[in-house]
């Protein structure tokens, strides 16, 4: 165990982590939140650098100067509407990070782990293995938020079967690694001696680690990635804590299980936002049997008006209420948008934004993207509160937004049957900007642009968005 | 055993204290909450400093090493996003 002084700033960076988090959770205070955790970070690090006799500082530094530059550049210049694909590849490293701490105290035991006692040689094989799988399922869920790997469930018949035999081996094989007589029992069956094992079956379970992280989320929806990310982080989490076990490191354990738990939370509320529960993200596929709805698109009726049409409509309401969905963002027509909002404001229209909780690509991404086009975060209304205003509601235009609008959710026999939808039908008149009829992510037609009250204003966004600020203003 | 058990304790109470500060969050907030949530688990860069720290042999280096720069890329690089994320919400 380190010296007090380092035991004792590991405690104050404990508190600081923790208070950090809960500031967070606000609006006004998750600034200084995030800037009190980054505090807590730096202390960590440099009391862990004074308090240990470093060998080569060379490699040390330079490898720390190498990783702040490049997470210093993608953080710094990357595009807002990219945010999930990037925290998945951050979480990939930490988890990554993880896998190779608990690598290298492997090699330092003499790739003999259960000569290091049976706690410490369990929480090897388990850092080892939440972090390499935590390494390689990011990196699966970057490649489909990205477009490189496809978007779509990937299946192949037996693969629950094929993911459990390929779990229960590296059980077995992490088992055989941590205690002496497991590898005593196992190692005659693969003609080797117990000792002997050790080195190729740390390979196997982290070749098997890897291709699990690969399995577990290749078969997931693209639309279903950020769950996906928010659990993986919670993975990272945990392989940090485990490694904190590995090492006998306080500061480890406290920030990794903190993240853990926060990570499951927040999984929990995206889940709860989609309706739809873990397991079904999990092994629901989704996103393949959405296809078989109903297509009765084109076939119906819909009422549709160009720019200066919905500009008098929009301009002659009492109050607006702007729905964006990831159409907007795909556009970048938010800043367009943002100018709309203002000509109207200034015509005295009361107009505010119904945020779902899920749009975007992330849960909370549009109130980012929106935030980003200067929008005022006490405009944004949650879905409970928007839906107790569209009573009221003169006009609701929605941006690029489809399945967080369609009114089959209230029906039961629908494959969104059950997930919170805004209730813009309930608005006097609705006005639908969007590039065609054609369906959203679940895959199914909308009854809501075949309303009589409803307006369809068909084209791309940024382009509508620029011809109905010229309007407004001379309307 | 004393020692594992002490390390027990803290995993579960932290564990606890996790569930509890982020128990209440606005989904405004979800994503920079991810963000920053996601460059804590960077903490993973204090194992890999104390593991580089005094290595000796090529391949325990090479892994610290390697482990250095993907967590100090997770810390940096997600302490940064998560500000440039907060700093845009503003009220007016």
């Amino acid at each position: 165990m380190e010296n007090t002084i380092t035991q004792i700033v590991y405690l104050i960076s404990a508190v600081l982590f923790v208070s950090g988090i809960k500031l967070l959770s606000s609006p006004a205070t998750a600034r200084s939140g995030n800037a009190r955790a980054s505090l807590a970070m730096l202390l960590a690090i440099v009391v862990t650098l004074l308090d240990h006799e470093i060998l080569n500082w060379t490699t040390v530094l330079a490898a720390m100067a190498a990783g702040a530059v490049i997470g210093g550049l993608l953080a710094r210049y990357i595009e807002m509407t990219a945010m999930p694909q990037l925290v998945a590849v951050f979480n990939g490293f930490g988890g990554g990070a993880s896998a190779a701490v608990a690598a290298a105290e492997f090699v330092r035991a003499g790739g003999n782990s259960p000569s290091l006692g049976v706690d410490v040689g369990v929480t090897i094989v388990l850092s080892t293995l939440i972090g390499a799988v935590t390494f390689s399922g990011s990196l699966i869920a970057f490649g489909k938020l990205q477009g490189i790997v496809t978007g779509k469930p990937v299946t192949f018949p037996l693969q629950k079967t094929f993911n459990g035999l390929l779990f229960l081996l590296t059980l077995l094989v992490g088992a055989s690694l941590a205690h002496v007589a497991v590898a005593d029992a196992v190692a005659p069956l693969v003609g080797m001696g117990g000792l002997e094992i050790s080195g190729p079956f740390f390979l196997t379970l982290v070749v098997a680690a890897l291709i699990l992280g690969v399995l577990l989320v290749i078969p997931i929806g693209g639309a279903d990635m950020p769950v996906v990310v928010s659990l993986l982080n919670s993975y990272s989490g945990i392989a940090a804590a485990t490694t904190g076990f590995v090492l006998n490191n306080y500061i480890l354990i406290i920030a990794g299980s903190l993240v853990g738990a926060a990570g499951l939370i927040l999984t929990q509320l995206m889940c709860k936002a989609m309706n739809r529960s873990l397991g079904n993200v999990a092994f629901g596929a989704f996103g393949t049997e959405g296809q078989t709805a109903k297509a009765k698109t084109g076939e119906r009726p819909v009422r549709d008006v160009d720019a200066e049409q919905a500009a008098m409509v929009l301009a002659y309401a009492g109050s607006v209420a702007v729905v964006p969905g990831y159409g907007l963002a795909v556009a970048q027509a938010q800043h367009e948008l943002k100018k709309v909002c203002d000509l109207l404001e200034d015509r005295g229209v009361i107009v505010r934004f119904g945020v779902h909780p899920v749009a975007g690509r992330m849960p909370g991404h549009m109130n980012v993207l929106l935030a980003e086009a200067d929008v005022s975060y006490d405009k944004l209304l949650d879905l409970d509160d928007i839906n107790a205003e569209f009573d009221s509601t003169d006009v609701v235009l929605i941006v690029g937004a489809n399945d967080v609008v369609n009114p089959a959710a209230r029906d039961p026999d629908s494959v969104i049957a059950g997930m919170p939808i805004l209730d813009v039908d309930k608005a006097r008149t609705v006005i639908v900007m969007k590039r065609s009829l054609s369906p959203g992510f679940a895959g199914i037609d909308n009854d809501l642009f075949y309303m009589d009250n409803t307006l369809m204003f068909f084209g791309d966004a940024r382009d509508q968005m620029t011809e109905l600020v010229k309007e407004v203003r001379e309307a | 055993m004393g020692e594992l058990l002490i390390l027990l304790y803290i995993f579960v109470l932290a564990t606890l204290a996790g569930r509890e500060v982020i128990s209440k969050v606005p989904p405004t907030l979800h994503t920079p909450l991810m963000s920053g949530a996601n460059a804590i688990s960077g903490i993973a860069i204090i194992g890999a400093l104390m593991v580089t720290a005094a290595a000796g042999q090529l391949w325990v280096k090479v892994l610290g090493t390697a482990g250095i720069v993907m967590a100090t890329i997770n810390v940096v690089g997600g302490f940064m996003v998560t500000d440039r994320m907060l700093q845009m919400f503003r009220k007016r």
